[in-house]
């Protein structure tokens, strides 16, 4: 009997790193917003007799990523040039790794415990970008190099996801740990983290379809959980009528929740790669590989699992915080100061300015306030007690008043109040 | 007194003594090219700008000042980036070309007081080993007109040969620097790989490119290199080692043992091979060993050459896609297409099973067999070419011919090794050099030997008579 056919995904992810230069060269790598062609140089314009020097920052970052992801490294790793022709590509190759990725074989578990496998992490560097204008009545492509050269890593898992809403809590699992690890913003909007799913129906992980189809511009998570499911149920209507799906790629419309033809691939390019010359083979230390280890911050489920057993934290509200770096940071900061779960509502619900210290943003809640300076008003204004307790409820207003300017205005009049009726009753 | 006919020495003392200045020897020789570059084409452009830089020279010399090359008239081979000045690599495709930035090279040139007198012809992109095959006019040799003078680096072998500026730099990619030193009567170096920056010269093969001086005598070339060689920040593949001051270190009675390796003497011509035995027999009576040695893989050096340098020209020759620089491809010459077809091919999915990673493993075992056989021996020595220097235009119908011209100056190129050409007897009257091979970044002992050589021959002391 035939074995039934299951949803198959693979996803590659592409995330810009943020070191302060690009790749090869001293350029600046931040290039979001900036005045096209105003940040480059030789070597990112791919200018003759220009040559990449490596950034080892990046190079640390990209095997930072490969161990969270429970990779192993290449001892011996090497960047290789790989050739295509497109504007946007300076030098007519980008350099990239092919055979010897620094980072290889790891995996990232799903809550549900299934394990999905990552085939390798790599370093590259990002390309120019088209602006496609008007100038003077002519439809013009212009090429804007800011870009070019940017640090790229390449995150590229196994055909082991089922479902756009497995895809899903992998990507958002994986960008908790990039920016756990401080090495991308993960900011789809802005281009640094791009994601591509593969999709197929397939026998099995082993025995995979003739054909896939990939995904491409997606710019949410959300969108890459519908356009893989809707992708999944084209494919699926397809192969009910006996149809194979072609292999080919696909865009996302998101005013129509559907996936729309692109390019249909009819044969593999030839990238023609080989080891990039101009960059000596990069052989790393077991040393170098375990200072980076011990340089590893807790990946974020980790530190969910303690803020829990440590402060008693709700799971949700750890989760919360140790997935975002600033906001934990704060809590670990001050939770000395506050109740932990407390501490943890007003961070989440952005009731405290992270910017600033706790300590003037706690004042603001009324039961903060120090019920000796309520019984003292109330002692000094024995009269105005006096008028309340015969039936003259107005004059709380005036009580409240006085509360308000003992404590400096830090005080929420509302809650003041209720303790005013409180004691006077 | 010629000033023009100076080495580096000799025209370091007049200057220092006063007896010219560099604005004289500069305008001696701006009138030599002048005169005959429009039939030699030793030069693609002339700085507008060399007689100011050498009146600068002078200022800084008469305020005391005391830098390396002071005042020297220098001619960059075209491929090595000078800031302002057009770099075309001899090629019409970069004919409206001027650099924004300078190559390492000419920035320690500059740095060292050097004056740019003009950037010197060459094969363009540096394929060729005649100086036949650019679009900026045929090179040709000082000793024959009607002869080639070696590639790439031709202009550079012409110009210090015909005193048309003291000293040239070329980039040695498969015996570039050599070739043109050997038939133009001239030192040729290609370093060590590593040694000197590559950084702003417009690349051939990245992994073999070795930049180089070429200059009248082996105390020049040695000073030249100390000035140019030492790690670039730039140049991921510099080494970081000191630099020795080469030409203060080059008499010696140091005796050496000398390899020859047989296969370089099989198919060579019968008068290379009697000159290359006398050279052979002064060195052994002046109290060197002489020891017999064979490398099999350099029988294959040359395809594995081809197999692996034409992938890197095809992909450094890449970002010419007709975009930018405002020449479409079709300004590619013949020789260029062919090698960016060969090693496109080479390197394509399908084949590099069995082209390019098949040469890479061939490449690492002939540098193995290099670094063996040159435990036994302080160097190798053997001819830089097969046979002498044929007539302008011989070749051209058959690539392959020209491309034999290569074969005992590629295997150096793979290994990495450094090696040189120093001119010993002529061969039917035209002049020849000895190729000297050695160990990595043992520079000093390949100058020590090539000056014992030159101290026997003195071959500097001829010169040619211009046409």
């Amino acid at each position: 009997m035939k074995q039934k056919l299951q949803p198959t995904i693979g996803l590659e992810i592409h995330v810009e790193l943020k070191t302060k230069s690009k790749m090869f060269c001293g350029c600046p790598a931040d290039h979001f917003g900036k005045k096209p062609n105003t940040q480059t140089c030789p070597v990112c314009l791919g200018l003759p007799g220009a040559l990449p020097v490596p950034n080892q920052k990046a190079i640390d970052w990209t095997i930072m990523i490969g161990l969270a992801l429970d990779c192993q490294v290449n001892r011996e790793s090497t960047f290789d040039r790989k050739h295509y022709f497109y504007p946007d590509l300076a030098k007519g190759f980008q350099i990239s790794q092919y055979d010897d990725p620094f980072c290889f074989k790891g995996k990232l578990k799903l809550t549900s415990g299934k394990v999905i496998r990552i085939t390798r992490v790599h370093l590259e560097e990002d390309t120019g970008k088209l602006l496609h204008r008007q100038v003077d009545g002519e439809k013009v492509s212009l090429v804007d190099f800011n870009r070019s050269g940017v640090p790229l890593v390449e995150i590229v898992t196994e055909p082991d996801l089922s479902s756009g809403e497995e895809a899903k809590e992998f990507l958002k699992k994986l960008r908790d740990i990039l920016r756990s690890l401080g090495v991308s913003d993960c900011d789809m909007e802005k281009g640094s983290m791009r994601l591509e799913p593969n999709i197929s129906w397939s026998r099995s992980v082993n025995d995979l379809a003739s054909y896939k189809v990939e995904i491409k511009n997606l710019n949410s998570f959300r969108f890459a959980k519908s356009a893989i499911n809707y992708d999944l149920e084209r494919q699926k209507k397809m192969l009910d009528h006996g149809e194979t799906p072609i292999q080919e790629t696909r865009g996302y419309d998101p005013s129509k929740r559907m996936t729309v033809p692109q390019r249909v691939k009819e044969t593999a390019a030839d990238y023609r790669y080989f080891p990039e010359p101009d960059i000596p083979p990069l052989v790393l230390s077991q040393e170098y590989i375990e200072a980076l280890k011990d340089k590893l911050p807790k990946l974020p489920e980790e530190t969910a699992l303690e803020l829990v057993t440590k402060y008693g934290l709700k799971p949700e509200s750890a989760a919360a915080l140790a997935k975002d770096p600033a906001k934990l940071s704060y809590f670990n900061q001050h939770v000395d100061k506050a109740k932990p779960q407390d501490l943890a509502n007003m961070i989440i619900n952005k009731k405290v300015d992270l910017s600033k210290s706790l300590e003037g943003q706690l004042k603001q809640p009324a039961d903060a306030v120090d019920e000796a300076i309520i019984d003292k008003v109330l002692k000094e204004n024995a009269d105005a007690v006096a008028k309340y307790k015969a039936g003259k409820t107005q004059v709380i207003g005036f009580l409240v008043g006085q509360v308000m300017k003992a404590v400096g205005g830090a005080a929420d009049p509302g809650k003041v109040m209720v303790i005013l009726r409180d004691k006077m009753s | 007194m010629d000033v023009t006919q100076l080495t580096l020495k000799s025209a370091l003392e007049g200057l220092n003594e006063g007896k010219f200045s560099s604005a004289e020897l500069t305008q001696n020789y701006l009138d030599r090219i002048k005169r005959y570059n429009p039939k030699y084409h030793a030069f693609v452009s002339v700085n507008p700008e060399a007689m100011s830089e050498a009146k600068e020279a002078d200022e800084l010399r008469k305020k005391g000042k005391k830098l390396p090359l002071l005042g020297i008239p220098v001619g960059p081979k075209d491929n090595f980036l000078y800031q302002g000045m057009k770099a075309t690599a001899a090629s019409n495709l970069l004919d409206n070309y001027t650099p924004q930035y300078d190559s390492t090279v000419v920035k320690k040139l500059k740095a060292a007081g050097a004056v740019v007198i003009g950037k010197t012809n060459q094969d363009a992109w540096g394929h060729g080993s005649s100086g036949e095959h650019t679009d900026y006019g045929i090179t040709h040799n000082p000793y024959a007109y009607d002869r080639v003078t070696g590639g790439s680096s031709s202009g550079s072998g012409t110009a210090v040969a015909g005193d048309m500026c003291l000293m040239g730099t070329g980039s040695d990619t498969g015996g570039s620097n050599r070739q043109p030193g050997s038939y133009c009567n001239v030192v040729g170096i290609k370093p060590t790989y590593g040694r000197v920056s590559r950084y702003g010269v417009i690349a051939m093969a990245s992994s073999t490119d070795s930049m180089g001086p070429l200059t009248k005598t082996v105390y020049d070339a040695a000073k030249f290199l100390s000035v140019m060689a030492g790690r670039d920040e730039k140049d991921a593949t510099t080494a970081d080692l000191p630099v020795p001051q080469y030409h203060l270190n080059l008499e010696t009675e140091k005796k050496f043992t000398l390899g020859l390796i047989k296969e370089y003497f099989e198919g060579l011509d019968k008068k290379f091979t009697k000159v290359i035995e006398t050279a052979v027999k002064k060195l052994e009576a002046k109290g060197h060993k002489i020891k017999q040695l064979s490398i099999p893989a350099v029988k294959y050096a040359y395809p594995m050459y081809c197999l692996t340098v034409f992938a890197e020209i095809a992909s450094n020759l890449s970002r010419f896609d007709g975009i930018r620089y405002g020449y479409d491809r079709d300004r590619f010459g013949e020789e260029a297409k062919r090698r960016i077809m060969i090693g496109t091919h080479s390197a394509s999915s399908g084949y590099a099973d069995q082209y390019y990673n098949q040469a890479m493993v061939g490449r690492k075992m002939l540098t193995y067999q290099f670094k063996q056989a040159l435990e036994t021996v302080d160097a190798f020595i053997g001819p830089v070419f097969p046979f002498p220097p044929f007539k302008i235009g011989e070749k051209e119908t058959d690539p392959l011919k020209m491309y034999l011209s290569d074969v005992l100056t590629v295997p150096a190129n793979l290994t990495g090794q450094p090696a040189m050409s120093v001119p010993i007897d002529f061969v039917d009257g035209m002049p020849n050099g000895l190729q000297v091979i050695c160990k990595h970044f043992d520079e000093q002992t390949m100058f020590q030997i090539a000056s014992q050589v030159e101290q026997e021959y003195q071959m500097y002391k001829i010169r040619p008579k211009l046409i």
